[in-house]
């Protein structure tokens, strides 16, 4: 197996940050504010390796920092300090010193972003076509019928109606919309792709498919994975390793049924038998 | 001839922040598993059979003791330590566990369910369910249920698909926890039949039976857990 990605040290802090902020937070001071400086400690000493073409869950309650990890690998934020590393067949990048042209360079052909609001990933403003469109036009294709083509074939494999591929993603259900930005998202066939909160606030029946789907392609294509969720279920079903994180910290890693099944930890087995 | 699987000393027990509580399971459990043996655990409910299985497969974290598991290429591997790649690696080329009961998607087809280990570890979706077939054959499940999903199945038939989704990835060690619990005699044979012929075929097996007639039946070695003690008091224990 491969290492696709290595991640050292990962932290963020929001604020300007002063010299207590690590020790005075965590899940033993139980904040993640520090009470010297008042900045807030999103994220701190995270590390972890993901292969090729594994599915890694990260769990955690809301401000646990897990989309704090996953949004400073995909460069909407920018770290406080850490170190991660991307392998790309022979090469390899250090995505915290990257300049801004690498980084929309790899954002844009070989890491993929599903967020939990499809204003987020998707521009409204266009068809959804379009905004599969406008990723594909990054990568090297500039053919306006080998385009449309592919934006037809992938809005097909994520079940959209290919009828709809002209209208805006704003008249489409929530469902819909995460299938228009899976599809946006896989467009360039990305090695990586995150995925945060994906399935968060719908109907379980569209839960349930957008799961199925995702399970597929991680099996058609064996994208590496990056799962951000608070739900165990969703945990269950795709992730082989899973990350616990509290107030910016992981506070324990295993194999997803052990995690699920043997939590050492008194929050994780609190959230564990929380579970309905 | 070597075991493939030689379990020292192994103990597991549950600390319960919430309660405090410790909660013992399995006590300084030994034993050895050989290929094309089955090795039966028996003891009283409650003596941690089944915890000495997860913790072989690693769904549980071992308190103490060691895992020594020698894999295809011959090297022998801690299960306790192992890391959780390592783990992974195992689970989907080399050991296989059969649970008590079949966790499966509610709308997955039979045919899905027992081709996806294989589906899993990169097998072509269509030869996996080809291999998938032939295993439903041979464990006689009828093949007007194969594209149905198996929760409506009755007990005998999910056991069925249990048992084929645990034979499929060819595993060569193989964990069994009551395959055969809730059946009746003749359904029994039906599974009884098919470990026969995987330990014939050099399978390594590490089973819990309901009944005492099947561990006659099929053992090879038996290996006794003591009955359970009580749990303690966490405050009580941690006190040195």
């Amino acid at each position: 197996m491969n290492k696709i990605l290595e991640v050292r040290n990962l932290s963020k802090i929001h604020g300007r940050g002063c010299p207590q902020c690590f020790d005075t937070t965590g899940p033993a001071q139980d904040t993640n504010i520090c009470p010297h400086c008042g900045s807030v400690v999103a994220a701190h000493d995270v590390s972890f390796d993901l292969y090729a073409g594994e599915i890694l869950g990260i769990m955690g309650e809301s401000g646990s920092g897990k989309s704090t990890v996953v949004k400073t690998l995909f460069f909407d934020e920018t770290p406080t300090a850490g170190e991660a590393v991307f392998f790309d067949g022979d090469a390899q990048y250090e995505l915290f010193s990257l300049n801004a042209a690498q980084s929309r360079w790899l954002r844009n052909h070989r890491f993929g972003m599903v967020y939990q609001n499809p204003h987020l990933g998707l521009n409204f403003n266009v068809s959804a076509g379009g905004n599969i469109a406008e990723r594909l036009l990054m990568s090297d294709i500039a053919h306006y019928g080998e385009i449309r083509s592919r934006a037809k074939a992938l809005l097909a494999r994520t079940e959209v109606l290919p009828e709809r591929m002209d209208e805006s993603p704003k008249r489409f259900s929530g469902g819909m919309q995460q299938r228009v930005q899976i599809a946006k998202a896989l467009a360039t066939r990305p090695p990586l792709l995150f995925l945060d909160e994906v399935t968060t606030g719908l109907d379980l029946s569209v839960q349930a498919r957008i799961l199925d789907l995702i399970l597929e392609i991680q099996q058609e294509l064996s994208t590496a994975m990056i799962v951000v969720t608070h739900d165990l279920g969703v945990i269950r079903l795709l992730a082989g390793r899973t990350l616990v994180m509290r107030y910016g910290r992981v506070i324990e890693a295993g194999l997803t049924d052990q995690i699920l099944e043997d939590p050492q930890y008194a929050y994780t087995q609190r959230l564990v038998a929380s579970a309905l | 001839m070597e075991p493939i699987l030689r379990v020292d000393g192994l103990s597991k027990h549950f600390q319960l922040h919430e309660q405090q509580k410790l909660i013992p399971s399995c006590i300084n459990v030994s034993l050895e598993v050989y290929s094309g043996q089955l090795t039966a655990l028996i003891g009283p409910t409650g003596a941690g059979k089944s915890s000495v299985l997860k913790c072989v497969y690693r769904t549980y974290l071992p308190s103490s003791g060691r895992i020594l598991f020698f894999d295809a290429k011959g090297r022998e591997i801690d299960l306790a330590l192992a890391s959780e790649h390592q783990m992974l690696e195992l689970r989907s080329r080399e050991i296989g566990f059969v649970t008590q009961f079949l966790h499966c998607l509610p709308r997955k087809s039979a045919l899905d369910v027992v081709s996806e280990p294989l589906v899993a570890r990169g097998a072509g979706r269509e030869s996996a369910r080809e291999k998938a077939a032939e295993l439903l054959a041979m464990l006689n499940v009828p093949e007007r249920l194969w594209g149905v999903p198996p929760a409506t199945f009755s007990g005998g038939e999910k056991q069925r698909i249990n048992l084929a989704r645990g034979l499929i990835a060819r595993p060569r060690l193989l964990l069994l926890d009551e395959p055969t619990a809730s059946l009746d005699p003749a359904t029994t044979d039906r599974v009884v039949e098919p470990i026969e012929t995987i330990k014939a075929e050099g399978v390594a097996m590490l089973a819990i039976f309901h009944h005492p007639e099947l561990v006659r039946r099929l053992a090879d070695r038996v290996v006794e857990l003591a009955p359970p003690v009580v749990a303690t008091e966490l405050l009580e224990t941690c006190a040195h």
